[in-house]
């Protein structure tokens, strides 16, 4: 059985865990990345369609966000990888007045925080998107700055990185159970050997309760399923992610975008929420999506569909995350209940939780992390999840 | 583009009746072109020497027809502003086909959209292909009155028993042995026809097993189903494995299946000269359907000291002359838009090529035999959805489609044991796995031909000396002088005849599906005895008759000249003729092949030039090499799902279905341990269709209308 000492442990090598990692090795610390697959990002950010926007609700989750916007958009250029990085922006397209509603009292919060973001009329609308439906229309918002990029190929180039400093990943190693000494973490014993540590970092994901559990922490994230699509790839002839927030039939939003290799990636929350660990596709999921998609772009009929899949959301009370130490529990860090936006906040929870292990976190951190803390009151409730 | 101004049409076939339909016009890239009613726009295109259908997106590459089945979308085209695969898809009056350059344009205009609503269906028992597994496994449900619903993407039932134009081996009792694929592949139709439980949809491909019991279909290639069956029985055969090599994606390269498809089933001819690469039963058979559509062979290449097909299937061509390169591997193909010049090695004992042995070959197309996987993509998920789900044919074990008509029976009594709640069948299914193992069985030992002692009366001579699982001469003897015991249809045949009771019919000389029975007669002239061959080639008897040409022994060796004085053609003789010699008595019993015309291909041997290689490529759809995935796997990937992640290799139109078996070659060569190894994910779709097809009702239409611009 292996023993190893590391100044920090991060158990899941997923859309939040390898950007972590990166930041952590990148500080200079001794960083052992555990999982359970046989590689990174074999479990929901492989499912993750990879929309990046810093228009939130929550004020947390923005700052977070316009970071990773940040490290995403200067990826290739500091770092020489393509990570498929599209600056398409985001629409939220309405068409009934109570999201014309909603989304503008949101929108007055968003640029209180200094967002660049607009609500467009119908007739601006369309210019920045031709092939939107226009009947009905009413307008909607518009954040240019929000993007996208591909899942797969940024969490590839964080690894890279993060193994370049030194990072160790195991994969095919699953946790058995905490050791714990005065209360506070100490290693964890996994099905392949022992490790110590002082900072344990749960970035399980969907599984992230599960794991807290073993640990005797009870975190509330339940996973929910999505299902996604792609088509065919063509010509670049829509530039932002389009989201449309009425709820329709089994779906209580939808969201789409051409992703840069020119294929339309697209999605829904199912309404009722679908909730367990099943990501088995279901005979549902194309229906009622493709009416979705055709309602709102009818170019699109003849577009062919590639693939579907389904992925997990983890899921919190109020959609919101839960990041940094846990009260009862020292040794434990949380970087998990990411709401199916593991991929958006990756980065920015990675340079977060580096500057919060390393001791050099900002002010403005400091103020997320009592934000977003398992000890958090549950009140509200994120309005775009 | 255009290989050639010439009808690349067979105008005359040994063995199929030359039958167009209506001609059609139709535009290749503003061009205009004749095809005919019922032709797919690949064969189309190939008839009028048009060969690349499309650059990639990636690096522009030449892209044309590879598999012929509907399964890789190499051979997709622009028809009228849509891609569509051109292997699937007819030719109509008017029809304007592009290139499929790169990304195309979506078109704004959408005028007139037709929605069809979603079928919804609940059945007994839902049988995926109807190939010969899959048909017989529907006539026995058929048979017991079992509601069944039989779903095929191909516009005939039959699967690939429509492109073999050869007789089967096998046993005649159990199935069909003797008779040619596209007659068996009729029979099994008629026979299913009488079965009115059984309801068929052709044209309409399986496109998903979903985790709720549902089988997507897309019906008429037009309108979408979802099956609930109560069980499932996967018969979709099997899928050619791709080889890597420089060049393996060059247009004019074919998989054995598209080369059959466009030959035997289109009657077109993809190229004058082929090279083919592979001497399994696959590669000598497409090689014997060559010479019968008139294509020269350049050669055959085996990997193996020997060809792994039946031996009678390899005499016959070498017979005519194929040129048989055992112990060889292909190194290269050779061309810039279209494939022009092979480069062949010998391999030594470990299979690596020994670079001084190098020779190039010229052919202007490429035949790939290398061996077949199971399409088993939807039995591993509805295993892992829980459906109740049962294999027949390929798609639960490789082997010869006899063996698949077996397999399909087996199948369907195991589903009747478990709907009747019965074990009535299964002695019967005992029975079956018996005689399907002999089916299965691979050639066993090759014996000494017995030489003839008496060289006097007329008797028939056994060219057969590899022991197959093949028996039809045995039931086409009046008078029961051919013998193979029932018990072991392996063995070889033994002809006993002590009272001279051959009359010299010779209908075991037309029906031996080998053609390795000839017919030595010796009544009226003992020194000069009559040799009767049999020919599946198109023979024009007036040029022949009264000539000498060379004959060879079984194995195509030339060991003299006879003169032809008789050739029996008729109706009743299965498409074949008999060819009559005059020849001396010392190589009359030996002669079973006779050469009308030198078949070798002028070719250049060991002239290789030094260029520069260009790419193997793994991944078709998504253009990724060998080099890029050895390199990640020397790097440590080592997973098959991130290697997908990180180049796209199996994210492309086909999700893999080819270049999943290359890439854990790959991990093989570099010593990645198989255990490690986990499956690419296997996600719905099997194939991409239109998103509208997914419009459960026409609600859209009206909004459509408003919209168009």
């Amino acid at each position: 059985m292996i023993h190893e000492n590391f100044d920090t442990i991060i158990i899941g090598a997923g859309s939040v865990g390898v950007p972590t990692a990166f930041f952590l090795a990148k500080a200079g610390l001794k960083v052992l990345v555990l999982d359970n697959r046989p590689s990174i990002g074999q479990a929901s950010n492989k499912a993750a369609i990879g929309g990046i926007r810093a228009t939130h609700s929550d004020p947390s989750k923005a700052w977070l966000c316009q970071r990773s916007l940040q490290i995403f958009s200067t990826w290739k250029e500091l770092y020489g990888d393509e990570i498929e990085w599209k600056k398409g922006g985001y629409v939220y397209a309405v068409y009934r007045k109570e999201e014309e509603s909603s989304l503008k009292a949101l929108l007055a919060l968003q640029k209180s925080w200094k967002m660049n973001i607009d609500w467009l009329d119908a007739k601006a609308l369309l210019e920045v998107i031709p092939d939107l439906n226009a009947e009905g229309l009413l307008g909607g918002t518009y954040s240019p700055d929000d993007g996208n990029a591909s899942p797969l190929l940024s969490l590839f180039a964080f690894y890279k990185h993060a193994l370049a400093h030194h990072a160790k990943f195991h994969f095919n190693e699953a946790v058995i159970e905490f050791t714990k000494q005065n209360g506070k973490l100490t290693g964890i014993q996994t099905t392949k050997g022992y490790y110590s540590s002082d900072i344990i970092i749960n970035a399980a994901g969907a599984w992230a309760g599960e794991l807290g559990k073993l640990a005797g922490i009870p975190i509330p994230i339940n996973p929910e399923s999505h299902e996604a699509g792609i088509t065919e790839p063509v010509q670049p002839f829509m530039e932002p992610m389009i989201v449309d927030i009425r709820p329709m039939g089994i779906t209580s939003n939808f969201y789409f975008y051409q992703h840069a290799t020119g294929q339309i990636l697209f999605c829904f929350s199912p309404e009722p929420p679908i909730q367990g660990f099943n990501t088995r596709v279901t005979s549902d999921f194309l229906p009622t999506a493709a009416q979705r998609l055709l309602d709102l772009i009818p170019r699109l009929q003849n577009i062919r569909v590639r693939r579907a899949w389904r992925g997990l959301y983890p899921m919190t009370p109020d959609g919101s995350p839960f990041l940094g130490p846990v009260l009862d529990t020292p040794g434990m860090l949380l970087a998990a209940g990411m709401c199916g936006q593991g991929f958006m906040l990756g980065p920015g929870v990675g340079e977060l939780l580096a500057n919060v292990v390393t001791g050099c976190s900002s002010e403005a951190q400091q103020e997320i992390l009592q934000n977003l803390s398992l000890s958090r009151s549950i009140s509200r409730v994120e309005m775009l999840k | 583009m255009k290989m050639t101004e010439k009808n690349n049409r067979i105008q005359a076939h040994p063995i199929l009746t030359v039958n167009r339909g209506k001609k059609i016009h139709f535009t290749w890239a503003d061009q205009p072109c004749e095809g005919f009613e019922n032709e797919t726009i690949a064969s189309a295109l190939i008839a009028n020497g048009f060969h690349i259908f499309q650059h990639h997106h990636k690096d522009h590459s030449p892209q044309g027809l590879y598999c012929a089945n509907g399964q890789c979308s190499q051979c997709l085209v622009l028809v009228n502003g849509y891609p569509q695969k051109a292997c699937m898809e007819p030719i109509h009056e008017g029809l304007q086909i592009q290139p499929l350059d790169g990304y195309y344009t979506l078109p704004a205009n959408v005028p007139n959209v037709v929605y069809f609503p979603i079928i919804h269906k609940q059945i007994k028992v839902m049988i995926i292909g109807a190939g010969p597994a899959g048909l017989s496994a529907a006539i026995e449900l058929g048979k017991q009155g079992i509601k069944t619903l039989l779903v095929d993407d191909k516009n005939q039932p039959g699967g690939k028993l429509v492109l073999q134009t050869h007789r089967f081996f096998g046993s005649k009792e159990f199935v069909y042995a003797g008779t040619r694929g596209i007659d068996i592949a009729k029979n099994l139709s008629n026979e299913l026809g009488q079965n009115p439980s059984v309801e068929t949809w052709l044209n309409s491909p399986a496109v998903a097993v979903f985790s709720d019991h549902k089988v997507g279909v897309l019906k008429d290639n037009q309108q979408y189903a979802l099956i609930e069956p109560e069980i499932l029985i996967i018969a979709t055969g099997a899928r050619e494995k791709s080889l890597r090599f420089p060049g393996n994606t060059l247009p004019g390269i074919f998989g054995a299946g598209a080369f059959q498809t466009l030959l035997n089933r289109d009657l077109v001819i993809p190229g004058q000269t082929f090279f083919i690469v592979g001497g399994g039963n696959v590669g000598l058979i497409a090689a014997y359907h060559a010479l019968q559509a008139g294509i020269q062979i350049a050669g055959l290449a085996e990997i193996l000291p020997q060809c792994g097909g039946y031996k009678v299937h390899l005499d016959k061509i070498k017979r005519l002359s194929v040129p048989i390169y055992t112990s060889h591997t292909i190194l290269q193909a050779h061309g810039t838009e279209h494939v022009n010049l092979v480069t062949i090695a010998k391999v030594n004992d470990s299979f690596r090529p020994i670079p001084s042995s190098k020779k190039t070959i010229a052919c202007d197309g490429v035949l790939i035999a290398a061996g077949l996987n199971p399409v088993n993509e939807f039995l591993y998920q509805a295993q892992e959805f829980g459906f109740q789900v049962f294999a027949a044919g390929d798609a639960e074990e490789i082997a010869e489609a006899s063996a698949a008509i077996i397999s399909g029976r087996i199948t369907a009594k195991k589903v009747l044991s478990k709907i009747l709640n019965t074990q009535f069948f299964n002695d019967e299914i005992e029975d079956l796995l018996k005689f399907k193992q002999v089916l299965s069985s691979k050639p066993g030992e090759t014996l000494k031909s017995k030489p003839s002692l008496t060289p006097a009366g007329v008797k028939p001579i056994f060219h057969c000396v590899q022991e197959i699982p093949c028996n039809p001469c045995s039931g086409l003897c009046a008078q029961h002088l051919i013998q193979i015991p029932m018990n072991n249809i392996l063995s070889i045949p033994d002809f006993i005849d002590p009272d001279g009771k051959c009359t010299g019919c010779a209908q075991c000389v037309i029906g031996c599906p080998g053609l390795a029975i000839t017919l030595v007669d010796y009544r009226k002239d003992a020194r000069f005895p009559i040799v009767t061959l049999p020919c599946e080639l198109t023979v024009n008897k007036d040029a022949i008759i009264g000539r000498s040409f060379p004959v060879t022994d079984f194995e195509g060796r030339v060991i003299g000249i006879a003169e032809v004085i008789h050739v029996i053609q008729s109706a009743k003789m299965d498409h074949t003729s008999l060819i009559k010699l005059i020849a001396p008595v010392e190589i009359a019993e030996k002669i079973a092949g006779i050469q009308f015309e030198k078949r070798i291909a002028s070719f250049s041997e060991n002239t290789v030039q030094d260029e520069i290689k260009s790419q193997t490529m793994l991944c078709r759809c998504e253009r990724v090499s060998e080099q890029e995935i050895r390199d990640l796997i020397q790097h440590g990937v080592h997973d098959l799902n991130l290697i997908k992640a990180i180049t796209r290799a199996g994210m492309g139109a086909c999700g893999g279905k080819t270049c999943e078996s290359l890439i854990l070659q790959i991990m093989r060569e570099e010593g990645v341990s198989q255990a490690e190894v986990i499956p690419l994910s296997k996600r719905p779709l099997a194939m991409e269709i239109t998103l509208k097809t997914f419009i459960e009702t026409d609600t859209v239409l009206g909004k459509t209308e408003n919209h168009d611009s």
